[in-house]
Parts: C-alpha cells; structure tokens; sequence
C-alpha cells in the first residue's frame, strides 16, 4: 500500500468516482484551479471545465444548484472552501437537500456531497477554524462524514458520493499534509462504522477527526504508566455508531470524548447521553469531554496553541477517570 | 407555438377554472378545519401559472414558492392526489409528508414547491444546468413572487443564470404585496425585471390577468432558452385576490383596490376573449365552470375519505436507500 497525503487520497477519490460515473459533477469556488489547497488540482485537465465547475462566491445558491442538478438526474460535489461559509449555504442545505426525500415522501433523491474542511489549523483565526459538525448532525436526512486519516478519507469519500443522500464530508485542515496508508484500490469504507484505532481494557477515548492523532500520543505515555487506553474513531457522527462505542465502554468501564469543537453543545454531548442511556451501569467514573473552551477561536498564535485541545488535555482527562494522580 | 388556433385555448380556460375552482374549495375546507396548516391561495393569478406552463413539456422542469398549487395542476398535478396532499392524507403526492407549501408531482415535471421565499430559485438553476448538460433542449422555469426579489439568491441566481447561460425561465409573479406589505415598503424598484437586465439577461413585463399576453412572452422566452440562448426574466403583473394565507383578513390593502383587481380577472377576461372570437359560446363556458366543480368536489370527496398516514410513517423516507 503506498504512502501518501490525506489531500492526495481525497484527490484520489474524487477522480475515481469521476471516472467511474459520468453524473459526477464538482461545484465550487476556484475548483478548476484545484482550490487553495490542491485537492481538486488536475481535475479539470483530465475531466473538463463543464464538469468541473468554477463558481462565483455564492455558497447558498451553488448549494441550492447542486441540490436542483441532483433532482435533474446529477451527483453533485460542492466544495465550500472553509465549513466557516456553510453558515451562507445552511438554508439550501437544511431546508432542501436534507428534507427533499421526506417531504416528497420519497419522490426526489438528492445524491449531493458536500465537501468541506473545517478546523484550526494555521492561525487563520475565527472566520476561518470552526467545528459546526454537530449543527449538521442536528438536521434529520443529513449524513456527516469527519475522516481522520487518508485511508478513510478516500473510502468515505467514494462512498459519500455514491450514496443517494446529502452528505457533508468535513476535512479537517490540519490533516491535508498528514501521511498514511492508502489503498489505490477502488476499495469504500461504509458510512457509519466507528473504527476501533487502538485496542486497551482502561479507558474508551473516543477521538473525532483531527483528535485522533493527539489520543494516540497520549496512549504511547500512558502505557508508560500502565495505563492503557482503547482509542475509537466514530468517522462519521450522523449515522452515529453508538454500538462499537458501547461494546468498549462495557470492557473499560470509563470513557472519555475529544472533540476540537467547543465543549457547550458539541457532538461529545450526543455521545454522552447515549452513553448513559445504553450503558450507564457499567460506568465507573462520569463521563469527561475534552473540547475547546466556549469562545470564538482566536486569531494569535499565543491564544490559539491554548485553544485546541491536545495531547496532555487527554491525558490529563485519562487520569481523572482511573483516579490516578 | 403561442398562435394556436382559438378552439385550442379551451383547453388552457378549462385548466385556469380547474385551478380556481380548486382553490375555492381548498379555501372552504379551511373554513370547516377539514384542511388545517398554512394555506396560500393564488386565487386572481391563474393566467399566470396556465399561461406559462401550456408552452412546456412535460420533461420540462417547473419549481415553484409557497404559493403553487396552482403551478402544479397547471404543470398537469392530479387534482385527486394534490388536493389529498393538502389535506395531510396518505394518499397525497408526497404521502401526506409534504403539506400544501412542499407540493412534489416529479411525474408531471414538477419538480418542488417550498416554504422558503425565493428557495427555489437555485434549484431551477441546477435543473437547468442538468438540462444543458444532457443536451435534450429541457428549459427549467421557476416562479416566484415580487417578495424574492429582495433576497440575496435572486441576485445571485440571476448572475450564474446569466454567467453559464442556463436555460432557465424567471417567471416573477408581481402582485404587488410581499406578505403583508406592498412592494414600495420593500424595494425602491418598481419592475423587478429591472434587476434582470442588470445581470445581462432579457426581460419583459406583461400583464399577467391576460393569458394571451402571458404565453407570448413565454412562448418568445422558451424558444430562446431551448436555442440554447440563456435565461429569460418573465414578470408577470397580477393580483391575490385572497390575503396572504387563508385567515389574513388583509386589511393592508383598501377594497377599492380588489374591486379594480376583480374588472381584471384573468378566468373572465380570457372567456370575454373566447366569446368575442366565437370560439365558445355561454352555455359552452358554463359547462366549463362546472365540470371543473364537479372534479373538485370529486378530489375533495377522495382525499376525505382517504386514510391519514400511518404512525410508523413518521420517521420513514428520512434517508433514502441508496441503489
């Protein structure tokens, strides 16, 4: 299996599912460019300016497009450059795309991916970092899709964009240049199915996206102690695979949440409340989220750097469920 | 294509009275709580909704806002399984999950209502985008109300309409009130297809209580777009006679004002036309008022007496099984 980047492997699996499926159609701003970061870069040569499409700066409307294009019988990508702008294109994509199949009691299907990167990630500060990851897994007839490393990015991706529904599939930016393992197979990774990264009896860390990396960082120290921690990737948060979470949670008896995302509302509380409701006589400890605090990102590096969660916020978190010191 | 010989303009009076009889009767079953829910009623703009849709296909596209039931039958929407819809039964297009603002007939074209002002004016873009992609000469045509005018997605649908050359028809229903307040409270612009031309892109503004002036523009509009000569801005000046949804008493608007709109309406004026051609004669348009009751009753008795959707329906169709 060859090496490469999580941009790479998005890239990858946009040109093959091009290739294999002529509905396929991309939307966004500065696309046929390959986009400020590259992961459409090529495209445009191999499949053509009409298929590749340069937007103007419109999210809500290129949102709304996409979804008319799916009712026409396409399978749109729209890329929105930073989830920060979702914010402009929510109405087309929580009031028609999400609701289309339902409220037409299943006459339309709207096959839409919706590829966005979210984060902090280069101090670009608070219009250009955030989480909104639960917002989207608030709306029924959504799927939200958050890959961590560059084997699952391209599996979800192909899967995202054959799939007949709405799919957010949110990048993180941080993790563009991060290196794996992927195939170049044309192989899919189903779409709610958490992974389990790292087997341990101690405590479940159950890591989103980008926190994934840290937590195993955190495991490698706390196997110095003794302690060892089962690490799950919930790799999409709508479907969410509550099942694999709660099998580990009944082996370990404590858990912990990481999410980037700000604490007060964030998916980590989705994740508890089903915990609990599935679980709660196998728990030892409460249940502890590690998230950012409930403010803006700030824009300093000094600030910033505090903001996100990490490493030693998991670890600090692993030895107050054990009651370790 | 708009110079059809007279006798084939009964077909397209027939619709209108269909259209308004429907809505007659939606309004009554409001009154008796047998429909329940918003209800926004196009009552006076019939000649609209007709007028543009008798120059389509039926693998044309059709969006329409809040307003549209009239769009869909016009667009060929069974009475029996629309007016059930409305009234939240099973049996309805979209199986009752749907209601009178969502109204989904894909089999007829047309392809979505919805409860977003201006909504669904980027989907007509898309639709038109498909449409072009597949070369098949399909137009997409949106209608929408003078309130969407003021909205950022018209602006920014026009400029790609324009942009990519998308065969896609604006048809602006002007009525000169959005909810309950007239256009001048909302936009120094008096004729919404001014924006159009802005963005590079034909317009016209016609009387839309004359059907015959509502399908010359069109009939223009459609053979431009399916030319492939991009996008077309109809505005079509007309009248609610009804308040914004039934139970506005609409007090905003002065009586005098509804009885010039009434000298205006469409159904009548199109049969006055009718008549002074002697393509049909008074006992012919009689005929014509009451087959369309007839129907409408006939749809209110099949969606009355349809069952209401099932419990286990509440959560089905969330996602679509993908193929």
């Amino acid at each position: 299996m060859p090496e490469q980047t999580y941009l790479d492997a998005v890239r990858a699996g946009l040109a093959e599912e091009m290739r294999r499926d002529s509905s396929v159609y991309i939307f966004g701003e500065d696309v046929a460019l390959g986009g400020p970061f590259g992961a459409t870069k090529g495209l445009a040569e191999e499949f053509g300016a009409n298929r590749i499409v340069n937007t103007p700066i419109s999210e809500g409307t290129v949102m709304g497009l996409a979804v008319g294009a799916a009712t026409a019988g396409l399978r749109p990508v729209v890329e929105i450059m930073f989830i920060d702008f979702i914010t402009l294109a929510m109405d087309q994509l929580v009031n028609h795309a999400a609701k289309l199949h339902y409220m037409s009691g299943g006459q339309l299907k709207i096959p839409l991916t919706v590829r966005v990167q979210c984060g902090i990630s280069g101090t670009m500060g608070a219009h250009h970092s955030q989480s909104f990851e639960a917002w989207l897994a608030h709306v029924p007839g959504l799927k939200v899709v958050m890959p961590s490393n560059p084997a699952d990015a391209k599996g979800l991706l192909k899967t995202a964009i054959r799939d007949d529904n709405p799919v957010v599939f949110v990048e993180h930016r941080g993790l563009y240049w991060s290196k794996g393992q992927a195939p170049d197979s044309d192989y899919v990774v189903p779409i709610g199915q958490a992974k389990v990264v790292r087997q341990g009896d101690h405590v479940t860390v159950v890591a989103l996206s980008s926190m994934v990396a840290p937590a195993l960082a955190a495991a490698e120290e706390l196997a110095k102690d003794g302690i060892e921690i089962e690490i799950i990737d919930p790799r999409s948060i709508l479907p969410l695979d509550v099942e694999s979470i709660v099998i580990s949670v009944k082996k370990t008896s404590r858990i912990i949440i990481v999410h980037e995302a700000v604490e007060q509302g964030g998916i980590g509380a989705e994740m508890v409340a089903r915990i609990q409701q599935e679980a709660f006589y196998y728990l030892d400890s409460p249940i502890v989220r590690v998230a950012a605090p409930f403010a803006p990102v700030p824009a300093s590096p000094a600030l910033e750097t505090q903001f996100v969660p990490g490493k030693e916020h998991i670890i600090d978190a692993v030895r107050r469920v054990v009651g370790a010191p | 294509m708009a110079k059809k010989n007279s006798s084939d303009l009964i077909p397209l009076l027939r619709r209108m009275w269909l259209i308004r009889a429907f809505e007659e009767k939606a309004s009554a079953l409001y009154a008796e709580r047998q429909i329940v829910g918003l209800l926004h009623l196009g009552i006076g703009q019939e000649a609209v909704a007709v007028g543009v849709c008798s120059l389509l296909e039926n693998n044309d596209y059709v969006f329409g806002g809040h307003r549209s039931h009239g769009h869909a039958i016009a667009k060929g929407a069974d009475i029996n399984k629309l007016m059930a819809e409305i009234a939240g039964r099973a049996t309805g297009y979209c199986a009752g999950k749907g209601g009178s603002m969502h109204i989904v007939a894909k089999e007829t074209g047309f392809i979505t209502a919805t409860g977003v002002v201006g909504g669904t004016i980027p989907l007509a873009l898309g639709a038109a985008f498909a449409a072009k992609e597949r070369k098949k000469y399909q137009v997409a045509v949106v209608f929408f109300g003078d309130g969407a005018g003021q909205a950022g997605p018209f602006h920014e649908s026009l400029n790609i309409a324009s942009l990519w050359k998308l065969p896609v028809i604006f048809v602006c229903e002007n009525n000169g009130y959005a909810e309950f307040t007239p256009l001048s409270a909302h936009t120094k612009i008096k004729r919404l297809a001014q924006h159009a031309k802005t963005y590079g892109i034909p317009a016209s503004t016609v009387d839309g209580n004359d059907l015959f002036a509502v399908r010359e523009a069109m009939s223009k509009a459609v053979d431009k777009c399916r030319a492939g000569k991009g996008p077309i801005f109809v505005e079509c000046l007309t009248h609610r006679m009804r308040g914004h949804y039934e139970g506005d008493p609409a007090k905003y608007r002065e009586l005098s004002q509804l009885a010039e709109w009434k000298k205006k309406d469409p159904i009548a004026r199109a049969a006055r036309a009718l008549k002074s051609r002697k393509t049909i004669t008074d006992k012919e348009l009689e005929a014509i008022e009451r087959e369309a009751r007839e129907l409408v009753e006939k749809a209110a008795e099949f969606a009355l007496s349809s069952p209401w959707p099932a419990a286990e329906e509440i959560d089905s169709l969330v996602c679509a099984a993908t193929t």
